[in-house]
């Protein structure tokens, strides 16, 4: 090794040691904690106390459920929405192209918290707006709030809104780097414009479109604030609790380290598989 | 030809058909934040729809100010977010230099691990944080404790390597003929050279920090060391409180930042597409 390559250590030592201490050292010491029980000082090795309960708990699988459907509806319709604007926001016969970007994007920026306040006024049961526009076209006020599946509803229109954007930015710079002459001998030919979206523009986006879904699964596995600050604590009783909110509860609320962790283990296995399954459904098949 | 001009001007037409309805919609949540912010509470909860701003601004921030020290909230999270992008900068880029410039032992390792976080929940690390930070070091609801444990980014690492690895090697390797040492090749050379990619890495991380909630929410509970989101986070939900008042925080916390997202989008852009750039 010449001398000169050993500065790399220097340059790498205070990011590397930032790295290990909160880390690298917590995702051993969270490992480790899902297999103690928590709950008695010390702490000592119990299987049973955090996994053998978190299979029998039926506030794990109420949670799970909220979360696989928040999931399964939520990140299909987010990713397509993403692609259309992505689509469009690249024609070349958009007028006022800036104005658009900035629709769709601004949310992007906005925080949790100050998006969920708003939400929170805007679907109000009695004083909403929804409400009041829905009362507009003749649609009874639904009880976004008090009724479990118009929470879950709320939180997944609420999702969408906020994280759209960030991925429509992601497929755009993909798009943006697939080469023009690629639809030359199709325009030639004269392929419509829709046939050379699904027969060029796609499959060259696939890998960039997977890596949206994958990003898009583990940020709706790990789903807290939305529930924790709109629906208020995962309400109308536990109706839209999901695991990340369980944690909550579970970590920061009763202070059941073991416990948090082996849930925490757990959503980190869904999104692995999860992700799999994904690129495996996405895989080349050649 | 008018034929296709035709065409083109139907295709132009359905496009905006789409796309305008869709901009109002999404714009709506944002319009109506700064409509809630200058409302009175009454008119909030009035039974009329109420669609444009009024001027009861500047009250709904004394109301909020009455709830919560919103003020103090901001200054906290303005310092914090300032160091944390500065020192994450600096490291991830000191960092970044090491993977994109240098052959050492373990390096393939390294870049490895850092890769395989990125898939990791943050629930698996945030508990040993809390533990480690709170009950062992006793550092809950101090400066460091809310700057600190965030500083590791992995995302900011691989741009950062990207960036310094494009770089033309003999510019380099003409400043160490002359006898110049690494750490200001790196800090006169390379550096000034990325400055475009760190643009676009610190007003990502400048966000992150802005916007972190869960973190400051655990580890800062005590009241006058809260930071602004989560300052207004503990008063959505309760009762006896002015909802003008959180509305006119929520403006106060996105403001500053839209602005900020209008005069830099193209760095702003170019951050966030980064994630899918391998």
């Amino acid at each position: 090794m010449q001398l000169r390559n050993r500065a790399a250590y220097g340059f790498l030592a205070p990011y590397l040691l930032i790295f290990a201490a909160f880390w690298i050292w917590p995702i051993i010491s969270s490992f480790l904690m899902s297999f103690q029980n928590t709950r008695v000082n010390p702490w000592v090795f119990s299987f049973g106390a955090n996994w053998g309960r978190l299979f029998n708990d039926p506030a794990f699988y109420n949670a799970l459920k909220n979360t696989m459907i928040i999931l399964i509806i939520q990140v299909p319709v987010m990713i397509t929405l993403a692609t259309i604007m992505a689509v469009l926001l690249n024609s070349p016969l958009l007028k006022a192209r800036g104005l658009f970007r900035f629709a769709f994007f601004a949310p992007v920026v906005v925080g949790e918290v100050a998006y969920a306040a708003v939400f929170r006024l805007m679907f109000n049961l009695d004083f909403g707006i929804i409400n009041k526009l829905l009362n507009g076209i003749g649609i009874a006020s639904i009880s976004w709030f008090a009724e479990a599946p118009a929470a879950m509803a709320l939180l997944i229109i609420a999702v969408t809104w906020r994280w759209a954007g960030y991925n429509a930015i992601i497929i755009l710079a993909g798009l943006q780097s697939i080469p023009g002459d690629v639809y030359e001998a199709a325009t030639l030919d004269r392929v419509s414009k829709i046939r050379q979206f699904i027969y060029i523009t796609l499959p060259l986006l696939k890998p960039i479109i997977l890596f949206c879904v994958i990003l898009s699964i583990i940020g709706s596995m790990q789903l807290f604030t939305e529930p924790f600050l709109i629906t208020n604590r995962g309400g109308p009783g536990g109706g839209t609790e999901t695991l990340g909110l369980f944690l909550y509860r579970q970590g920061f609320t009763s202070l059941n380290f073991g416990y948090a962790s082996a849930i925490a283990y757990t959503m980190a296995a869904l999104a692995i598989l999860i992700s799999l399954l994904n690129l495996w459904v996405g895989r080349d098949e050649k | 030809m008018s034929s296709q001009s035709r065409s083109t001007l139907i295709r132009s037409l359905s496009l905006h058909a789409v796309l305008i309805p869709l901009a109002i919609v999404w714009l709506f949540p944002l319009w109506m934040m700064f409509v809630f912010a200058t409302m009175p509470d009454y008119g909030i909860f009035s039974p009329q729809i109420e669609l444009l701003p009024s001027t009861h601004f500047f009250e709904n921030l004394s109301n909020l100010q009455a709830d919560t020290d919103f003020i103090r909230a901001l200054m906290i999270s303005i310092s914090v977010a300032i160091v944390y992008t500065i020192l994450s900068v600096l490291l991830t880029s000191m960092a970044g230099w090491a993977l994109a410039r240098y052959h050492f032992i373990g390096k393939s390792l390294v870049v490895a691990i850092i890769l395989g976080t990125i898939t990791l929940p943050y629930f698996v690390v945030v508990i040993p944080q809390f533990i480690m930070v709170a009950r062992e070091f006793k550092m809950a609801n101090t400066w460091i404790a809310l700057i600190v444990p965030p500083l590791f980014n992995s995302l900011g690492v691989l741009f950062m390597r990207q960036a310094f690895s494009m770089m033309p090697a003999e510019l380099f390797d003409a400043a160490r003929v002359e006898g110049v040492k690494e750490w200001q090749i790196f800090l006169r050379i390379a550096l000034p050279l990325a400055r475009p990619t760190m643009a676009a890495l610190a007003i990502i991380l400048f966000l992150a920090s802005w916007n972190n909630y869960l973190w400051p929410l655990l580890i800062n509970s005590r009241p006058g060391m809260l930071t602004a989101p989560v300052a207004l986070g503990t008063l959505i939900g309760l009762t006896k409180v002015s909802w003008g008042g959180i509305m006119a925080g929520a403006v106060m916390l996105t403001a500053p930042i839209l602005i900020i997202f209008i005069l830099l989008q193209r760095h702003f852009i170019a951050g966030i597409a980064a994630g899918a750039i391998k």
